[in-house]
């Protein structure tokens, strides 16, 4: 179920969507039992890849600290199988599901998080840090939500070169109260972007509850900016879908961009240093009911599909991932000063974009 | 050649490049239709258009921010910073994002952030500034300071060219008082390369931006010393061989910067001569420099602040002396 904001006040308007007009029909943005498929097998496969790393964090071998986006598989993997392979993402620490989506194969990611050489990094980054270049993803860093405003950029690229391209990103309601993330919606609205910003409002900023974040829903903020805001429960991926899929075809066809709440809960602690012990238990229950994967899969099962056999396949996945990963080599470190200034242009490569859109879309 | 101010030389620059690569665009705060603060852009909305022309929001993260992402993905940004002091608001991006890009994940960013700096003008805290040392401390920056037409130009030629992000300080000083030939068409001076601005064997003067006329003009007549004066041009990279190879000749230095003094590039440049030239030294480096004050609205105390003729002079007959 979702509900929609739409600019109001601000424009004085009667018309609901100024700068939103109306998307392609509902059958353009269908699912195949493939699709509802593929869904549960990256948000199975999110799952495993973190609790792996978890266990390998566990055991020493993930320096640093440790961090995941348990209970918000629906978020990423819902918005990011939206993505057509031009489109371009960057990617948050909880949204690992995107990244396997683009394509990033999990034994790297297993080897980023232990800071090996064969990662996608190399070990300049850890942990959730990463974005594989090739596959079209700009890294997070850790202010947040710088990202934001790089999204734009890669859209404000788009929109020049007049593609029907997206960018996607991702940012959590802690964001929303910093002057980059307005800064963002601002320039978003004045310059129409082909910018979809996933908000994952996963209710703790670290410890901090969303009534002392912010007076007013951030999904409410859209419409002053100039474009829509969709609020959807985040942890039904088809509803993520459905408002991502919309919102990228409003991007191509040039209505602007689209600000999609996503009411979720971050079902471990902010890293695994953090017992979250600032979680009343009730509200720790209660989104334990609603676990994404579970009842997705509960579904699909009633559809026939054969999950434990999904599971099978991504537990013997995972096992290789981690043995690739272990032997990986750490990195030499006499290359620690390589790589300061590049030497060369830049290359963003296209994602895998494993939606049964875009295999007609490539066939014909 | 044709005599052009440095001001208009950065304009030619910014032209000639937008017109030679369709990639090339150029964003910041009054840029369009009013042609900037300063004017660099005046006539660019009316030939490129407002889309490479890009008047944007009064939101420097959101300046810099979206040049990154428009970089990454094959763009070559030009962005205004309609004063250099007001990068503060854009430091983020481009120390975080933007600098760290290439390190962590291989993406070159290929962006230019024009910077209007320096005093001399009752401009006062927050428009007289000379940020430069910010952007020493941020790996993945280049950082250039052209002194004369002919380097703004060919400099900013090359930082737009360059794969990386490059702050390219504009001192606000030369911009109409600057003048001097400058070559037709498009060429690069490039990065990293200092110049020597006067040849010379008693002392050498090494400066960057608006202290290399500075220093010529307190030095022409040192009761015949003949002071040497190397404009450093780019600050990162450093150009180290051309301040060991000045050294060595003239083996008293003057490190001149209109920056404030603590962990400047005097400092730096001091450091440098001290751990590789120490031998060469005939008297300690000395720094003239602005103290560690911001810069003051009244004229009587901007004076007060900002290196002079006579300071540069006193500096340089006092270690001729030692």
């Amino acid at each position: 179920m979702s509900t929609t904001t739409a600019p109001s006040a601000a424009s004085g308007s009667s018309e609901p969507f100024r700068h939103s007009p109306p998307v392609a029909s509902s059958e353009a943005l269908r699912l195949t039992p493939a699709d509802r498929r593929a869904l549960l097998h990256y948000m199975l496969l999110m799952r495993a890849t973190e609790e792996r790393a978890l266990s390998l964090y566990r055991q020493g071998k993930v320096p640093g600290s440790f961090y995941d986006g348990r209970g918000q598989e629906a978020v990423s993997v819902g918005s990011a199988f939206a993505l057509g392979p031009r489109d371009r993402a960057c990617i948050l620490h909880r949204d690992l599901g995107a990244h396997l989506i683009r394509g990033v194969d999990p034994g790297r990611v297993l080897a980023q998080m232990m800071g090996r050489a064969g990662s996608i990094t190399g070990g300049r980054e850890g942990n959730m840090h990463f974005g594989d270049r090739r596959l079209g993803c700009v890294g997070m860093v850790s202010m947040l939500p710088d990202m934001m405003l790089v999204a734009c950029g890669l859209a404000l690229a788009f929109q020049m070169r007049g593609e029907q391209r997206v960018a996607m990103t991702w940012c959590g309601e802690g964001s929303t109260a910093n002057g980059q993330w307005h800064e963002a919606m601002n320039v978003a609205g004045v310059r129409r972007l082909p910018v979809v910003f996933i908000l994952e409002n996963n209710q703790f900023a670290y410890s901090t509850p969303n009534d002392l974040e912010f007076a007013v829903d951030p999904v409410e903020r859209a419409g002053a900016y100039g474009f829509a805001g969709v609020k959807v429960d985040g942890n039904d991926v088809e509803a993520v879908f459905a408002a991502s899929a919309e919102a990228c075809e409003r991007a191509r066809s040039g209505g602007g961009p689209t600000l999609i709440e996503c009411e979720t809960m971050r079902m471990h602690g902010h890293g695994a240093h953090d017992d979250m012990r600032y979680v009343p238990r009730e509200l720790f229950e209660h989104w334990a009911a609603r676990d994404p994967i579970d009842r997705y899969e509960a579904g699909l099962r009633e559809q026939g599909v054969d999950t434990d056999a999904m599971r099978a396949a991504v537990k013997s996945e995972l096992d290789e991932a981690a043995d690739w990963a272990l032997a990986q080599d750490m990195p030499d470190p006499a290359t620690a000063s390589e790589g300061v200034f590049a030497d060369r242009e830049p290359v963003l490569g296209d994602g895998r974009a494993p939606w049964s859109r875009w295999e007609e879309a490539a066939d014909a | 050649m044709p005599e052009t101010t440095y001001l208009q030389a950065i304009s030619d620059g910014l032209r000639e490049e937008m017109r030679h690569d369709d990639t090339v665009f150029c964003l910041g705060e009054d840029i369009g239709a009013f042609g900037g603060a300063f004017k660099v852009t005046d006539g660019f909305i009316e030939e490129f258009g407002g889309r490479r022309v890009w008047d944007t929001p009064l939101a420097e993260s959101a300046i810099i921010g979206t040049a990154v992402g428009a970089a990454v993905e094959g763009l070559r940004p030009v962005c205004e910073m309609q004063f250099a002091d007001f990068i503060a608001c854009g430091f983020d991006q481009l120390v975080n994002v933007a600098a760290k890009m290439h390190y962590r994940q291989g993406l070159p960013v290929p962006l230019t952030v024009r910077l209007p700096s320096g005093g001399g003008f009752s401009g006062g805290p927050f428009h007289s500034q000379n940020p430069e040392a910010w952007f020493l401390q941020a790996p993945g920056l280049k950082v250039v300071a052209p002194s004369t037409p002919a380097d703004a130009k060919g400099l900013l030629a090359a930082a737009i060219r360059d794969p990386n992000p490059v702050v390219y300080l504009e001192h606000k000083h030369l911009y109409r008082r600057a003048k001097g030939e400058v070559p037709e068409g498009r060429y690069e001076i490039p990065l990293g390369k200092a110049r020597l601005a006067r040849e010379g064997t008693d002392l050498t003067v090494i400066a960057y931006g608006a202290m290399v006329p500075l220093a010529l003009e307190a030095t022409e007549d040192m009761a015949g010393a003949r002071v040497e004066v190397l404009d450093l041009r780019s600050l990162v990279p450093l150009d180290h061989d051309a301040v060991l190879a000045s050294v060595r000749k003239t083996s008293k230095v003057v490190v001149l910067h209109e920056a404030t003094r603590s962990c400047g590039v005097g400092a730096e440049v001091a450091a440098l001569i001290a751990e590789e030239a120490f031998e060469d030294l005939d008297g300690p480096v000395v720094r003239v420099s602005a103290p560690d004050v911001p810069i003051p609205f009244s004229p009587p105390l901007e004076r007060a602040v900002l290196p002079q003729v006579d300071d540069v002079r006193e500096a340089c007959r006092e270690l001729l002396a030692y």
